[in-house]
């Protein structure tokens, strides 16, 4: 908000005299951005907390949110478009090309920033020094580890190995990224990048700040009256169907509530005007009367006398999820060691660094959106039914996103910049303050377990029962996805007989839990997972070889009755895990034999399984690859990539099925206009399922040229000169598609592909065929416990996944690292709590100082419905590593943690309880 | 619309104070985010050009950290061993980029409980220097910080710096942060010990400051009693000597950990005093 009077200020930026007027109290990062259009500067909460916006002052990193422009008066500003010399990529910008060290890339300039300003002072630093530097600029992608890397490689440390696209076999190789320049040179638009052409209007949202209340509305003419800037204020009835949500039926959603919220942060009006009017409105001022009620807890949701929150849902309850096979009772009686386990788990944040941002605008009968999102299509219907037009009336072009994790599956502000600029015909941009996007947005779904397990005197599981309730908030979302999954997966990826597990979804007045990496799993590992340490402690069995004796494998009847197909290795991932294994427990021991102080020393395993794509139901994904008159190749997919590498993978994938290098491909993304549906980017199904529609896509178009050619099939493609030659046998054939027509795409020649991996719809037992592949690993992580304090620090992990075949093992090893470092915060910090945890500072993420080294074992097993034999990393990355941490807690400390996060006070007090600090 | 000066010298700085309220402006890393929800109204005084309140001094009578120095200066000024404390607690404010911006004035003035910088000043025994139009006094940390967010400076008073005096025998100082995650991290506790040091190793004086547990940070005099002639012995810090903090249950940590916690940081402070890496700068 400006706040004083524009003076004139001087200073240098990126080596160039700048003169301008300004508000001296205009932050420097807003300067930079909404004055000068310099938008490498990012803003991930304007607080300082995430560091982002970090550029160098006289050559010193600084938070550009936390400096006045009246600061920078005389002084020389650097960013990261400061950073290429003369056009070139300076060295540390390719070294985190080289390493993979941009995922989304939206923490990469504060990163190349911090690094520049060690790098200056520090030309031969160690790797603590460069955490050291690096600590104020928080990433949720990448886990860190190739961050550091990265570094250390640009002043002559180890360099990774890079391959080149214009290699023939594409598949397989550590390419770069296909976007990573855009990300290391700033150059990448994210949501808050573009702007619309002015004149054009900002939104602000009003939300409730009650749980549960009824609202009125009083007399907004005098607010009208009182700012001439405020051209409209939105409210419920403005809505053409005010009823949003993610499963056709149950929409449950308003997008502005009508007289009563069912959570803090639900927008009940939006404000539209100029972004300096709408800053100046005190919400104070704004008519809206509150009748507070007493708000529903996850604890009191079920109980009987439970107020209702919709009156589609007798007992609060969303959804149910069940999955039965045999008789569990008979099963759990035929154990000699039986365990028993409750488990509870937080609300999680997903924390990306990018807030949400965007804009709409309305072409003739036609709205177009460009915001950050992780499902185009599936946003482009719900609009379409939100505003009340046909789908193809709507445009959705997403922005370079800048994170996800399952948090941009569900739409934010898409609806009311769509709306507002539907109603005004002009155009509208909004971005979400931290705390807004905190405050509004889905989280992962807090869990309460209760689990029990046997096993036989042959370490052979017998039975496993299962009951999950999960707290999914004030609205559906992708509740029912979650009460889905969880059953599936409940029993861990373990050959049991006898399995009754049941999952339950409650309304309660909390924020929407949604999609979330894992969808659920995650939480019910957290148990399974103890319960295997327990049963395997009981029958004196070693904990990893327990494990693999139970471990399913290929052939194997699953609960749900389907049979296990190839390429399931948990049984490698264990085996590669077991001198390591072996090894780490010794050092433990020998540590805590060393020395007697409050630091104990512990080692935990954990395995994961998770069914790659949508649980028992179609979601195909269509890509279309062709060859332009200058003949070029070009794939159009509408798979989004939220920093996981999507772009990259289905470049390689389509290069590979073509035989041609992938450097001969360019990319069209996004855009429903331009790009078939590839579904959403979730349930780690891009690689397996949309890589499947490319590669199918790009065989479909050999195939018509080898057909135009009269080629062989294994004939040699090349496109060179605006010609595709093909050859064979010594023999070159040539076509010119300079001289074909062109269809409507303006392409010459075209393959289409589509891919709906082959599921069924589970029954009421259950029963069916959820998914069509399923990924597998393995996780071993050691810690150190301060017994005193109960702080835990996590020292190493070992991660063992069972991948199909890596299309790009350095984009593998990240997204391994970065489920890592998220499963990390979910065992051990991070519990957003509504009302006190909205910003960066309170809800705490792992930082680069809290992610250990991370050794990665990819065992590469092809599936057979996988392309080249590939399945999904996504989501597996993070579920085996919080049981793992518990594991190992326990294992150090001899308390087992039941509640997640273990905290440093949940952890004391379970540590006083057991009688002592100093517990062997 | 609010004014904004940037007076070049304390002068100008004292008499627009004298004329008008003002809020004062420093290296703006708590006064930005406290308004990331609101704005309010409200006029500038932005000290950062005042060149004469930039350079931290050293000389016989103590250490001078003027208003400007920040904790990055503090890291860099190559403070003696008494004052590892400060230098600790530097090291371990915010990430790099707020301790090059920050300023341990700032700190001090914004008085948060948790704020890690006024245990050492407490145990260092600081003093708190203010101007006005025409005036100069003096006060002890301990009565500057009044409580959560206040403190003892009239609004036409400018803090000039803190003066840390030179122990008068051998000394060294310990700071001990407890935080949930590695970097960026308020404290759940914070503590401060500085001692001097007899020829034979007793404690001929201490100084003991915990920050996080009470609306302002507070020195334990019963503990300092207790120790006072005898060797640093972590095992007599006793639960007993905690009784004037008051910890709180928040997002952080529950009251009794915090307890739990200062009454091990504490004891792993006194056992560290005579560790030569901890004196080291
Ligand atoms: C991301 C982040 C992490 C942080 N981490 C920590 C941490 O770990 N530990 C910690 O203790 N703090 C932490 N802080 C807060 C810390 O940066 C501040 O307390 C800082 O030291 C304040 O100094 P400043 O110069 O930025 O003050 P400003 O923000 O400019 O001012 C702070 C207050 O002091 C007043 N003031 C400043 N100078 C004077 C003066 N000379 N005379 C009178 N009044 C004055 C101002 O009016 C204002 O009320 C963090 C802040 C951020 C943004
Ligand atoms: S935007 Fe500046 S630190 Fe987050
Ligand atoms: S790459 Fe760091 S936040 Fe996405």
């Amino acid at each position: 908000m400006n706040d004083a009077p524009a003076i004139p200020l001087r200073f240098t930026l990126n080596g160039r005299a700048v003169a301008i007027i300004a508000d001296p109290m205009l932050r420097l990062a807003d300067l930079l951005r909404e004055k000068l259009r310099l938008t490498g500067t990012k803003i991930g909460c304007n607080a300082g907390d995430c560091g982002a916006c970090t550029v160098l002052l006289d050559g010193r990193q600084v938070c550009a949110c936390l400096v006045p422009a009246g600061q920078v008066e005389g002084r020389a500003v650097v960013t990261v478009e400061g950073l290429a010399e003369s056009g070139r990529l300076a060295t540390l910008q390719a070294a985190f090309l080289r390493h993979g060290a941009a995922q989304c890339g939206i923490c990469t300039p504060g990163m190349l920033m911090a690094a520049a300003d060690l790098l200056a002072r520090t030309p031969h630093p160690d790797e603590a020094m460069v955490e050291d530097a690096l600590g104020g600029v928080l990433c949720r992608c990448t886990g860190y580890r190739k961050i550091i890397e990265a570094v250390l490689a640009a002043c002559g440390g180890a360099e990774a190995a890079l391959d080149q696209d214009t290699r023939m076999d594409a598949v397989g190789a550590r390419l770069a990224r296909v976007d990573g320049v855009a990300k290391i040179t700033g150059s990448e638009a994210f949501g808050a990048d573009a702007w619309p052409d002015p004149p054009f209007l900002s939104l602000r949202v009003i939300r409730s700040p009650h749980a549960h209340a009824r609202f009125s509305f009083g007399d907004f003419d005098p607010l009208l009256a009182a700012h001439p800037g405020l051209v409209r204020v939105l409210t419920a009835s403005d809505v053409p169907r005010n009823l949003f949500g993610i499963y056709p039926v149950g929409k449950d959603q308003p997008v502005l509530a009508e007289g009563y919220v069912r959570y803090r942060g639900e927008a009940v009006l939006a404000l539209l005007g100029d972004a300096e009017t709408l800053a100046d409105i005190n919400e104070g001022n704004i008519p809206i009367r509150w009748q507070p009620l007493p708000p529903l807890s996850f604890a009191a949701a079920a109980a009987a006398d439970a107020v209702q929150l919709h009156a589609h849902a007798p007992g609060n309850v969303l959804c149910r999820g069940r999955v039965v096979c045999g008789d569990v009772a008979t099963g759990l009686a035929a154990g000699v060691a039986h365990a028993e386990i409750g488990v509870t788990t937080s609300f999680v944040e997903h924390a990306y660094i990018e807030p949400e941002a965007g804009y709409a605008r309305r072409v003739g009968d036609r709205i177009e959106i460009f915001a950050c999102t992780q499902t185009p299509y599936m946003d482009r219907d719900e609009l379409a039914g939100i505003l009340g037009l046909r789908p193809e009336q709507v445009r959705v072009i997403p922005s370079a996103v800048g994170g996800g994790f399952g948090g941009k599956l569900d739409l934010s502000l898409q609806p009311l910049l769509c709306l507002a600029a539907w109603l005004t015909g002009q155009s509208v941009r909004m971005v979400y303050s931290r705390s807004e996007s905190m405050a509004a947005t889905t989280k992962r779904h807090p869990a309460r377990i209760q689990a029990e397990a046997a096993a036989d005197a042959e370490g052979r599981l017998t039975g496993f029962r299962f009951t999950g309730d999960f707290n999914t908030g004030a609205y559906a979302s992708w509740g029912p996805t979650v009460a889905g999954r969880v059953p599936v997966h409940a029993m861990g990826p373990y050959r049991v007989p006898h399995v009754a597990a049941h999952s339950t979804a409650l309304y309660t007045n909390d924020p929407p839990a949604g999609a979330f990496r894992g969808f659920g799993v995650p939480q019910a590992a957290l148990a399974t997972e103890a319960l295997m340490d327990l049963l395997a402690d009981r029958l004196g069995e070693d904990r990893l070889e327990f494990r693999l004796k139970n471990a399913l494998r290929p052939g194997d009847r699953l609960a749900t009755g389907q049979v296990l197909g190839e390429g399931a290795a948990l049984a490698a991932c264990l085996e590669a895990l077991r001198p390591h294994w072996h090894a780490l427990r010794a050092e433990a021991a020998s540590r805590n034999a060393a020395s007697d102080s409050a630091l104990r020393h512990g080692v935990g395993i954990a395995c994961m399984w998770y069914g790659i794509g949508n649980t028992g139901m179609s979601n195909p994904s269509e890509m279309v690859i062709g060859v332009t008159r200058e003949g070029r190749v070009v794939l159009y997919s509408g798979a989004v990539d939220i920093g996981q590498g999507s772009n990259t993978i289905m470049r390689q994938i389509a290069a590979a099925a073509l035989g041609i290098p992938a450097a001969a491909i360019d990319l069209v993304t996004g855009d429903t206009d331009r790009t078939r549906d590839a579904g959403k980017t979730s349930a780690s199904r891009q690689t397996f399922v949309s890589g499947n529609a490319a590669r199918l896509a790009a065989e479909a178009l050999r195939e018509t040229i080898l057909r135009r050619a009269n080629g062989a099939p294994d004939a040699g493609l090349a496109f060179r000169d605006g010609a595709i030659l093909i050859s064979h046998d010594g023999v070159e054939t040539r076509l010119d598609p300079a001289a074909m027509v062109p269809d409507a795409q303006d392409l010459v020649l075209r393959g289409e592909g589509r891919f709906d991996p082959p599921t069924t719809a589970l029954d009421d037992d259950g029963q069916g065929i959820p998914y069509a592949s399923y990924a597998f690993a393995a996780q071993i992580a050691a810690v150190a416990v301060d017994t005193e304090l109960g702080v835990t620090r996590v020292e190493k992990i070992i991660a063992a996944h069972e991948v199909g075949r890596a299309i790009n093992p350095t984009l593998v090893e990240g997204q391994i690292h970065g489920g890592i470092a998220q499963g990390l915060g979910l065992a051990l910090m991070e519990e957003y709590v509504p009302g006190r945890t909205e910003n960066l500072h309170d809800y705490l993420i792992p930082t680069i100082g809290d992610v250990p080294p991370i050794e990665v074992i990819l065992i590469e097993e092809p599936d057979p419905l996988g392309p080249f034999g590939a399945k999904g990393v996504g989501e597996p990355a993070l579920i085996a590593t919080a049981p793992a941490i518990f594991n190992a807690i326990s294992d150090a400390t001899g308390v087992r943690p039941t509640a997640a996060p273990c905290t440093p006070d949940r952890l004391l007090t379970l540590l006083r309880a057991a009688g002592g600090e100093h517990v062997p | 619309m609010g004014l904004y000066l940037r007076p070049q010298t304390l002068p100008d700085a004292l008499s627009a104070l004298a004329a008008g309220r003002y809020t004062i402006l420093s290296g703006a890393t708590d006064h930005f985010p406290a308004r990331v929800l609101a704005t309010p109204a409200e006029d500038i005084l932005d000290i950062g050009a005042i060149a004469e309140l930039d350079t931290i001094r050293l000389d016989a009578e103590g250490i001078w950290i003027p208003a400007r120095a920040t904790w990055r200066a503090v890291i860099d000024a190559g403070l003696p061993a008494s004052a590892a404390a400060l230098v600790a607690a530097a090291r371990q404010i915010g990430g790099q980029q707020v301790q090059n911006t920050a300023t341990v004035v700032g700190n001090l003035c914004n008085a948060s409980p948790a704020a890690d910088g006024i245990p050492p000043l407490l145990a260092l025994d600081a003093e708190v220097e203010l101007a006005r139009l025409g005036g100069r006094r003096r006060m002890k940390v301990a009565d500057f910080v009044l409580g959560n967010r206040r403190t003892a400076r009239a609004p036409d008073e400018l803090v000039l710096g803190v003066h840390i005096p030179l122990p008068a025998r051998p000394g060294s100082s310990v700071f001990e942060k407890l935080g949930a995650r590695a970097y960026l991290v308020i404290s759940i506790v914070a503590v401060a010990v500085s001692a001097e040091f007899l020829p034979d190793r007793r404690i001929a004086a201490l100084r003991v400051a915990v920050g996080a547990c009470s609306p302002r940070a507070m020195r334990l005099p019963a503990l300092e009693a207790a120790l006072a002639g005898l060797l640093p012995d972590p095992a007599l810090v006793s639960e007993d000597h905690l009784a004037p903090l008051s910890p709180i249950d928040d997002v952080r940590a529950s009251a009794a950990y915090r307890r739990a916690a200062t009454l091990v940081l504490l004891r792993r402070a006194i056992a560290r005093l005579l560790v030569p890496e901890a004196r080291a700068a």
